[in-house]
């Protein structure tokens, strides 16, 4: 054990490049691809904010109609991709799973700086699409080709169409680098006593969302190396014969632009799920901690990651139902997505379960936490409509669906990021975050989230397309401007709320107060390192777990939280189920994973 | 044990704060949407199987709004309910089969209901549409629609990509006597009311979608397929087509005029296109 403390004294000694910039620290790492992503949503944000400025007054923006398309395929790729996705699994999946599962360190530290170092690059790819001719690419966070193929189909779909391309391709592989790592740290590094039905919520919807990664993403990643191919190689995967665009005969033959969509939502129902996993294993672990007892359903929450994870893979036909698939497929999809939102009922029931009897202590990360459910439920229920091919032939491509996602995915799972956020700062930090800006910034978003996207559902019922530059065209669509004025009002009042976050954040990284070891009282791993914790996490041993995560308010107990590292007592009256998940470590454990598991962590981290 | 963070006399009201907040939210979503079902709404229905679409859209509603209200407002009591300052230890309360049961089950039942509700509708519009529909092909292109009736023969002519020109926008065959009364028009449609009308939905450039909002149809216009819906019109009036399908940055301009029109009526178009 002396060498490791070596090493770790060695580690301090790093230069500065190679603590902070070129860092194999998996904290280091996360805290990284957190920030970074953090600057991708203000970007993100600020596309936002030009679109409503378009939509609320369409005559008087000053923005054209192909710069309008930009923002809005800007906005969207960037807030899934290089914002949520990365922040969710680059940022807190880095910084948490090892902290955890009481490691000291990711399985691969090298393929983990890889991973965020080819993060950078691919911004920059991205970001350069808006100042190339032409300008960023024009045709939506989807792509669907031949728009997206075809140069002379839209102005942004010349060279900036290529470089959102290879941008992705560039952070797929990032993804996957990422994916493979948190897999095998998850499986292989677990310290002694950490069975794998002790491990918290988070890193069980971790786990299974990289696994959702690493078997969605390449797909995407071979269906964008495609699309280049057909536009810069003369190949036609996804172009019939027989295109004449703009007056001009296009010489592709034998391609289906059905093709693309069937790729491209392979990958991009897992994606959604990628978004909203991790946030549900948070809220669970969150709500656990502040309501001072044990997540309801234990088990079963984890078999709802998993089964989520595994039907996620056959839902994909339902963003296609009037695509000109066949319409009997359209019976197979509506059947799997009905059975998809049963795990996904039963984790919310199970939220409301963990609620019942609880001595609730609010604060912001609870708020948030709280918030995560009611958006949830809310974007949940509309996706009834929508699963419905039925109702989805009037509601298809219509401010109803960008109403759906923005609850059930993009404000969720922006309220997962901010719970998360006020909930571990003081380990990633060593402060604490104001709870007071912390509570106004949960009001006003909270607030804002309903003002803003709930009335888009009545857009869509009346028919508003979605993508459209201007809806005044259609003398049906002309009575709902008032609406959109109302919409694009709280959206500035929802984006200049996040400037209270932003201020909070940066403030209170160098003056807030400095935080405890565990100063929400909570159980999981990484409450028992130090704020924040050194490399290599803990000092010369690593912790042993002897119970599961959500040992609150156990009858008899001193105080009503028991870490996972304190041992299982004799006479704990009442205290544990008789056969629970959190009984001491079993023989058969032990003798699958030996008795000198931490040890065999030592090696890997000195052996980086 | 000090804990920052945790302002623990504020538990209480915080937590009320919350509930009473979120019910609010609940009544404003409430009245929202009964205000909006006056202004805001589904286009006045112009189609026959359109009906079964709304009624299911309504029963959806009606389903989602009832869980929407229960759930929220459940959310509130037990924050309102169990937040608390200081002392006292939650409840050890984290299984209960009977009851994770009942949910699951009560859940994939109303799932079930209304899922195969849906797809039974689903699978009557697209059964084969009836003979004696009147057929109409409608060619999506950057950024208009190209409308071809058959002409009195009742077949379309050939086409081929190789033959279009500014006066052939389709590209119809000069040499197939079938295409000789085709009628084309851009962005003009007509219907006769109560007669089914099968329209055969093509792009020559990029995705489109012909979205007929007051007729609850909507279809993907795919470059390299001719997809067909069909759907019987039931009252006379004029309505927009709209294309629902990103098709690039004409894509808000993209619109179409519908006029469901008496027998006659749609004859003495025709002629008229003809002469």
């Amino acid at each position: 054990m002396s060498t490791h403390t070596a090493h770790v004294a060695a580690a301090h000694k790093e230069s500065f490049l190679r603590r902070y910039i070129f860092s194999m620290d998996h904290k280091v790492i996360g805290i990284q691809y957190y920030l970074t992503s953090l600057f991708m949503a203000a970007v993100g944000g600020v596309l936002a904010m030009l679109i409503r400025l378009q939509l609320g007054w369409p005559g008087s923006s000053g923005i054209r109609p192909d710069a309008y398309l930009a923002f809005v395929t800007m906005h969207g790729t960037i807030m899934i991709f290089f914002f949520l996705t990365t922040i969710l699994t680059g940022g807190f999946g880095n910084f948490l799973i090892p902290l955890q599962i009481g490691a000291r360190d990711m399985a691969f530290p090298f393929l983990n700086m890889l991973s965020y170092w080819l993060f950078p690059p691919a911004i920059i790819v991205l970001l350069a699409s808006f100042f190339v001719s032409g300008g960023a690419p024009n045709s939506g966070w989807t792509a669907y080709p031949p728009l997206s193929a075809l140069k002379e189909a839209a102005p942004g779909s010349g060279l900036g169409q290529t470089l959102w391309l290879i941008s992705l391709a560039i952070l797929i592989v990032a993804f996957l680098f990422g994916s493979l790592n948190y897999i095998t740290t998850v499986l292989t590094l677990r310290t002694r006593g950490m069975s794998m039905l002790r491990l918290p919520l988070t890193i069980w919807a971790l786990f299974i969302t990289a696994v959702l990664s690493l078997l969605a993403f390449p797909v995407l990643l071979a269906a964008a190396v495609m699309l280049l191919f057909d536009r810069i190689a003369g190949t036609s995967f996804f172009l019939p014969a027989g295109l004449i665009v703009g007056g001009k005969s296009i010489p592709s033959a034998g391609g289906s632009p059905l093709l693309w969509q069937h790729l491209f939502w392979f990958l991009g129902h897992p994606e959604v799920y990628v978004l909203i996993l991790p946030p549900m294993g948070f809220v669970s672990d969150i709500l656990s901690t502040f309501s001072r007892k044990p997540i309801f359903g234990y088990r079963v929450m984890v078999a709802s990651i998993a089964a989520i994870g595994f039907l996620s893979f056959i839902v994909w036909g339902h963003h296609m139902f009037v695509s000109g698939m066949s319409p009997w497929l359209a019976m197979g999809f509506m059947t799997t997505t009905l059975i998809i939102a049963v795990p996904s009922a039963i984790k919310t029931f199970n939220w409301l379960a963990t609620l019942y009897r609880a001595r609730i202590q609010i604060s912001t990360p609870m708020l948030f936490a709280l918030g995560f459910i009611s958006l949830f439920v809310t974007g949940g229920l509309t996706g009834i409509f929508l699963g419905s091919p039925t109702i989805d032939i009037q509601l298809h491509d219509t401010y109803f669906v960008v109403a759906h996602f923005h609850f059930v995915m993009a404000s969720a799972a922006l309220f997962g990021v901010f719970a998360g956020t006020y909930y571990w700062f003081p380990k990633m930090f060593g402060r604490m975050m104001n709870e007071r800006l912390g509570r106004w910034h949960f009001w006003l978003t909270f607030l804002g989230i309903y003002a803003t996207f709930f009335p888009m559902h009545y857009l869509g019922i009346a028919g508003m397309m979605r993508r459209i530059y201007s809806p005044l065209l259609y003398p049906h669509l002309q009575p709902l401007q008032p609406l959109n004025v109302l919409i694009s009002v709280s959206a500035f009042i929802l984006g200049a709320s996040q400037l209270i976050f932003a201020f909070n954040f940066f403030w209170s990284l160098f003056r807030g107060e400095k935080a405890p070891v565990n100063p929400w009282r909570a159980n999981t791993l990484e409450w028992t390192a130090p704020s924040p914790p050194p490399h290599g996490n803990w000092g010369e041993t690593l912790p042993t777990v002897h119970r599961w995560p959500y040992d609150y308010s156990v009858p008899d107990a001193p105080e009503d939280y028991i870490p996972q590292t304190v041992p299982i007592a004799a006479p704990v009256a009442g205290g544990a189920g008789p056969d629970g998940p959190h009984v001491g470590r079993s023989p058969v454990e032990d003798a699958r994973r030996g008795p000198n598991a931490p040890d065999q962590v030592d090696q890997t981290t000195r052996g980086t | 044990m000090r804990t920052p963070g945790i302002q623990k006399a504020e538990g209480n009201a915080s937590g009320r704060a919350f509930a009473v907040v979120l019910w609010i939210l609940v009544a404003a979503a409430a009245l929202g949407t009964i205000t909006a079902s006056r202004r805001w709404w589904l286009p006045p229905l112009a189609s026959v199987h359109g009906a079964e679409v709304d009624r299911l859209f309504y029963l959806t509603l009606a389903i989602t709004g009832l869980v929407f209200i229960l759930v929220q407002i459940l959310l509130g009591v037990f924050v309102y309910r169990f937040s608390a300052p200081g002392g006292g230890r939650a409840a050890s309360w984290h299984e209960h089969r009977a009851l994770e049961v009942t949910w699951t089950l009560v859940t994939a039942i109303v799932l079930t209901i209304l899922i195969s509700m849906g797809g039974l509708v689903w699978a009557r519009i697209h059964q084969p549409a009836p003979a004696g529909a009147l057929t109409v092909e409608v060619t999506a292109e950057q950024f208009g629609w190209r409308v071809r009736y058959p002409g009195p023969d009742g077949k379309f002519g050939r086409t081929g990509p190789q033959f279009i020109s500014a006066a052939n926008p389709l590209g119809i065959d000069p040499a197939d006597p079938a295409g000789q009364d085709d009628i084309v028009t851009l962005n003009d449609l007509r219907f006769v009311v109560n007669r089914p009308v099968r329209v055969l939905v093509r792009s020559k450039d990029v995705i489109h979608s012909f979205f007929l909002p007051h007729f609850r149809i909507k279809q993907d216009a795919v470059p390299g397929m001719t997809v067909e819906v069909w759907f019987t019109p039931r009252s006379t009036g004029e309505y927009p087509l709209a294309c629902a399908e990103l098709c690039g940055v004409g894509h808000y301009i993209m619109r179409g005029q519908v006029r469901v029109v008496s027998p006659e009526e749609l004859e003495r178009w025709l002629q008229e296109k003809r002469g």
